[in-house]
């Protein structure tokens, strides 16, 4: 990442950190306090020592006093940094909860095309683990880095309040912790490296022989993995020895360069001390002060990693947020009463813009014809139906719904207009009445049941164990792929829409199944215009106008008998995949 | 946590050392302070120079020491939990890879691939902590009182009543707070799902604009997860808070008991100083400690579910390969049938009701059965029970006449070969892929699989040929391709039982009938299993199985079938109807 971009992405994130002002300069003022009064406890406790001084030499009034003031700043410090920790967590987990918000609405808004262009997993995990990664960056950062700061400065200002001379002297040797503790970052980097290649290495194994499981066993071939895994292991064992070992050195190397710089407070110390330059008491502060002085340098070497990686997460939870939304359509007609007559006039389209794959496609439906695509697999019928979702926007021409440029109708009444049910079937989690009401959300039960029924889905739904409130796990958990289709076309069924766009493939299906799943279609087709992506001989013959696409095109159009005369694609399409399969099955 | 020191069992040198090595250096750092009361009290006291020089070169040597046995104790430690990793991942990997299918589709395989990485790894991490970390605290806790005590009994009492309730204090928090992180955890989980599923599923709800449903939904999850959270903040957030609170409480006790100690004469000054340094030392100590148990407590959370795949015994149970066998009944008996299932029925675990129930079949040397039936009707089930992948939950199933939980898996391996369903290759040559670990096979035999299987013809055209290099999910080769090298593969293990289970869908007809009349033509020794939804596969069948809902409903060649199973009729008609209207299509 840029130093340009992370700026940029820093400057992102405090603006939604501003949104937290009061909590923020409230964590800030506590921080101050909490450091404050954390440094000033040593000095008092050297101040009460100094007042034991030996046999009979105790001055008891002063320390009481001492010891009540020791007692009033703890007590301060308890308060003051529980309440920033509070703060703290209130503006961590709220930007969080923000974020996540933010991104959550971005995706209902996104164009399709950016979802099909991302893999859900990298979605997911920008909304999920980058944000968390991101927040315990920003925690660690607040908590750590600013008091870490602030120790390092107030404890220099307390010891040369104490000492100027000493204080030069921890001053200086400090750094030498730091060019330690990067020594050797830099040594175990390349180990480091070698470790999480081979582990990379292990997993790739391990994933394909687990998720190949059965047909391993079913060869015998178990000790061949055996080996290859052993090879594997044994070098990620010496890389990761090297690695861990070399890495773990840092903690005593920085706690001995501590302890020398404790050793040189002692002598410096002990000798002013003897000249009278401080006292026993001051002396005491002043070693404790050392000891935890190289403790927040520590610190801060560990937030600065951790805070390049917070820059690096939030940059991909703002890649996200900010990309652009669909257009709006609040502007827009609310559609409602949609006769189902469809003109396409002129469309071009692409996914991309350096390849086009639909010009000058002009098709007139009128109300209650059906419209058959065919073509091979892989010929891209989706796009046609991401056209008229309006999943995605035509390029050039226009598609007209009862006469209206689908552009001037809001998304909402378009889509409502079409019931779609698409080969790869989606349920959400949830019961089965929540996933069939989806269309229409205040279905009576009688009607649900209705078209549970004329979808041929009542079935099995009644067969399960809480009926229609029976939980569906994510996708459809444990109902085979034919009731999952059921159930899509149920959906349908009770939304009765005046346009239908229907995927025939049934490839998942056992041909029982497939039979009943053809006559829920042919119901639900009833004097509604529909556009299928056609499987069947029967439903394609039977077509208004077929369509057939080759490579995300429209290369012809007309009826089965035109097409066939025209001796073009759809005649060697259909013979090679219909005609084919006769002389092959009957020999 | 037993099964964690069983691996270290054979590590025990370096699980001792490293601790030893810790305390080693704890002691020295535990002396410091008494170094320090002695510059005080001698040094300062009666102005000796020298003295204060000779101390801090003491505190320098201690420093060095520290240093030495503290870089030993690294290195044993590291040496101790990545050897103990190691060998646990190798355990692991190898009793997986021992268990029955019966307890993978249990388990379910992304657990095992987790299990086996990111667990053991942090097991790892949890054990190196534990031996160079989480022992120092301790030592360095009790030490500080134990120093105490040499110094003065009852300043010591302090200390003992300080501890307690530092332990307490620390272990209470973690107590309260560890399910509330387990329910922050599900929450999250939640929330995981809602954006899943509306990524997966974002034509549907969108073409029921739903979205603002499922903002609303979002945000709610979004909200209840942010409040667990801050709760769950506050309470943790006290931890470091109360321990300074009460560390500091405990100096000022010190100090006071000391004012009077000393005044009396039996405490000097250095001492109280000492004293001071000690209860400080606890206060940096217990900061570390409590970072450290997270990191323990979620290694022993691995730990115990690694363990758990560790407790599953392999559900399935073979003869061992023994002489007495081979010679009874290897040598091949005209008169018994190849394998046969009688009254066999098959429920998975955790299923209610059989997936196939009082199948009878018997099939001899060189016979052709199909299988046939929808989907769910316990077709790939009987194939199940003749290659014993599960075993029968009542009736038998023999092969050669003895009983298949008789014979060695050894022997039932090269008896029996089953091309499954899903076509399954692996990253490597192909060569390597069709032996897949069996070193006793030819190129020739390789060869004649290949051409069996209709590989010739696309495989001649890749380079290298037997070594052209199939990548991870055999993403350079098409479906059609993949299920011919699926099949090859079943073909070169030789078997005299081959089970196509479904296994050609992704090829076009030719090519299938091609494959059927090469097996039909060059493996007549082998007894070969059809499993099919297309009824035109069947054909060369001389006996087919018609199964529906896991009961066999009809057995016999075609004709047979086509008169006395209504079932095969409307499975074959409901295919071949596409193909009458075709031949009118065809003549129009």
């Amino acid at each position: 990442m840029s130093q340009n971009k992370k700026k940029a992405v820093l400057a992102k994130i405090l603006n939604r950190v501003a949104r937290y002002k009061l909590s923020l300069s409230l964590s800030m003022l506590m921080a101050i306090i909490t450091v404050i009064c954390q440094l000033y406890v040593p000095v008092l406790i050297g101040r009460a020592i100094d007042y034991i001084i030996g046999k009979g030499q105790v001055d008891f009034s002063n320390v009481f006093v001492t010891l009540i003031r020791i007692a009033i700043v703890i007590i301060g410090v308890f308060i003051s940094q529980w309440i920033m920790n509070m703060c703290n967590n209130r503006i961590t987990y709220g930007v969080t909860k923000d974020l996540r918000d933010e991104a959550f609405d971005k995706i209902e808004k996104l164009p399709l095309k950016y979802i099909d262009g991302n893999s859900y997993g990298d979605i997911v995990s920008r909304v999920i683990a980058d944000v968390d990664t991101f927040a315990d960056g920003l925690l660690m950062g607040f908590t750590q880095f600013f008091t870490g700061v602030l120790t390092i400065v107030g404890t220099i200002i307390f010891m040369i309040l104490i000492d100027a001379r000493i204080t030069a002297l921890v001053v200086l040797l400090t750094p030498l912790s730091l060019i330690c503790a990067w020594l050797i970052a830099k040594k175990s980097f390349n180990s480091f490296k070698r470790q999480s290649e081979t582990r990379g290495e292990q997993t790739a194994l391990i994933d394909e022989s687990i998720n190949g499981i059965k047909v391993l066993k079913s060869f015998g071939s178990e000790q061949k993995y055996i080996e290859e895994f052993d090879e594997i292991n044994e070098r990620l064992r010496e890389y990761s020895l090297k690695a861990v070992f070399f890495s773990s050195l840092t903690n005593p190397s920085t706690r001995f360069v501590n302890s020398l710089v404790y050793a040189v407070v002692a002598i410096s110390g002990g000798v002013l001390a003897i000249n009278g330059g401080i006292s026993v008491g001051e002396l005491a502060s002043f070693l404790s002060y050392a000891n935890q002085y190289t403790k927040p340098f520590n610190e801060i070497s560990g937030v600065i990693t951790e805070l390049q990686n917070a820059i690096v997460c939030a940059g991909r939870i703002f890649e996200l947020i900010e990309e652009t939304p669909e257009i709006t359509d609040e502007n827009n007609k609310d559609l409602t009463d949609i006769d189902g007559s469809v003109n396409l006039s002129q469309v071009e389209f692409s996914y991309t813009d350096d390849t086009k794959l639909i010009t000058d496609f002009n098709l007139d439906v009128k109300k209650g014809q059906r419209i058959a695509i065919v073509g091979p697999t892989g010929c891209g019928k989706t796009t046609l139906i991401n056209l008229l979702m309006r999943f995605y926007d035509v390029k050039g021409g226009s598609i007209k719904i009862s006469g209206n440029d689908i552009r001037d109708i809001k998304r909402s009444a378009l889509r409502s207009a079409f019931g779609m049910v698409l080969q790869e079937t989606w349920l959400k989690s949830g019961t089965i009445r929540d996933n069939i009401i989806m269309a229409k959300e205040d279905a009576s039960e009688e009607e649900i049941i209705e078209a549970c029924k004329s979808s041929y889905s009542w079935g099995f739904i009644k067969k399960l164990p809480k009926g229609l409130d029976t939980e569906i796990g994510e996708d459809g958990g444990s109902l085979s792929a034919g009731q999952k289709q059921l159930l899509c076309i149920t959906r349908i069924m009770l939304a009765n829409p005046p346009m239908l766009i229907l995927d025939e493939a049934t490839s998942s299906i056992d041909t029982r199944t497939e039979l009943k799943i053809q006559d829920a279609f042919a119901k639900l087709m009833e004097g509604k215009t529909s556009f299928i992506v056609a499987h069947r001989l029967s439903t394609i013959k039977n077509a208004d106008v077929i369509l057939v696409m080759k490579d995300g095109n429209i290369i012809e159009q007309g009826n089965h008998e035109e097409l066939l005369k025209a001796n073009g694609f759809y005649k060697t399409l259909y013979e090679s995949q219909f005609i084919k399969a006769t002389k092959g099955e009957t020999c | 946590m037993k099964m964690i020191l069983r691996y270290l069992e054979q590590l025990k040198k370096e699980c001792v050392l490293a601790p030893l090595f810790k305390m080693l250096e704890a002691i020295f750092e535990l002396f410091v302070p008494l170094v320090v009361s002695q510059i005080i009290d001698k040094g300062i006291a009666n102005k000796d120079m020298a003295f204060i020089m000779k101390c801090s070169l003491m505190l320098i040597i201690l420093a060095i020491i520290g240093l030495a046995s503290s870089i030993t104790a690294q290195y044993f430690s590291a040496k101790a939990a990545i050897g103990g990793a190691t060998k646990m991942r190798h355990s692991l990997y190898e009793h997986i890879l021992s268990l029955s299918f019966t307890d993978y589709d249990e388990l379910g395989t992304s657990t095992l691939i987790t299990r086996l990485t990111s667990d053991i790894n942090q097991i790892q991490n949890g054990i190196n902590l534990v031996l160079r970390l989480f022992l120092r605290s301790p030592f360095i806790v009790f030490g500080a009182m134990i120093m105490a005590f040499t110094i003065d009994f009852k300043e010591a009492l302090v200390f003992v009543v300080t501890i307690p309730v530092l332990a307490v204090i620390v272990f209470g928090i973690m107590a309260i707070t560890r399910p509330m992180y387990k329910e922050v955890q599900n929450k999250l989980d939640k929330v995981l799902l809602t954006t899943r599923e509306n990524l997966t599923g974002v034509r549907v709800i969108r073409a029921f604009n739903k979205q603002k449903k499922e903002n609303i939904r979002f945000k709610n999850e979004n909200q209840d997860l942010n409040k667990l959270q801050r709760v769950v903040g506050r309470i943790s957030g006290l931890m470091n808070p109360l321990t300074y609170i009460i560390v500091n409480g405990g100096i000022i006790a010190l100090i006071y008991v000391g004012a009077f100690k000393v005044n009396s004469g039996d405490l000097t000054q250095g001492q109280v100083v000492a004293l001071y340094n000690y209860m400080s030392q606890i206060l940096v100590e217990l900061i570390k400690l409590a970072n450290l148990i997270i990191t323990v407590t979620k290694a022993l959370a691995c730990a115990s579910r690694v363990e758990n795949v560790f407790n599953i015994n392999s559900s399935m149970e073979f003869k061992k390969l023994s002489d007495k066998y081979d010679t009874k009944s290897d040598e091949t008996k005209e008169n018994v049938a190849k394998f046969e299932l009688r009254h066999a029925s098959l429920c998975y675990k955790g299923n209610s009701e059989n997936s196939i129930t009082d199948i009878n079949l018997v099939a001899n040397k060189g016979d052709m059965i199909g299988i046939i039936g929808g989907t769910g009707s316990g077709k790939t089930s009987v194939a199940n029970l003749i290659s014993r992948f599960y075993d029968a939950t009542s009736g038998s199933v023999l092969i050669d006449g003895v009983n298949i939980k008789d014979i060695p898996r050894e022997r039932l391996l090269s008896k029996v070969s089953v091309c499954m369903q899903k076509a399954v290759l692996f990253s490597g040559t192909v060569r390597e892929n069709l032996t897949f670990g069996r070193t006793d096979i030819s190129d020739e035999t390789l060869e004649r699989a290949i051409n069996i299987s209709q590989s010739k013809e696309f495989l001649s055209k890749k380079e290298g040929y037997l070594d052209y290099m199939i990548n991870q999910g055999a993403k350079n080769l098409s479906g059609g391709q993949k299920q011919r090298l699926n099949i090859a593969r079943a073909i070169a293990a030789n078997p005299e039982i081959l089970i196509l289970d479904d296994c050609s869908s992704a090829l076009d007809y030719a090519t299938d009938a091609a494959l059927r009349n090469a097996i039909v033509r060059d493996l007549s020794d082998v007894t070969t299993v059809i499993i099919s939804q297309r009824a035109a596969s069947l054909l060369n069948c001389n006996k087919i199985i018609v199964l529906d809902d896991g009961k066999v409903v009809g057995m016999g060649n075609h004709e047979e079938l086509l008169k006395s199973c209504s079932i095969y009729k409307e499975i074959y008609d409901s295919q071949f109807s596409t193909n009458t209207d075709n031949k009118n299509g065809g003549v129009n």
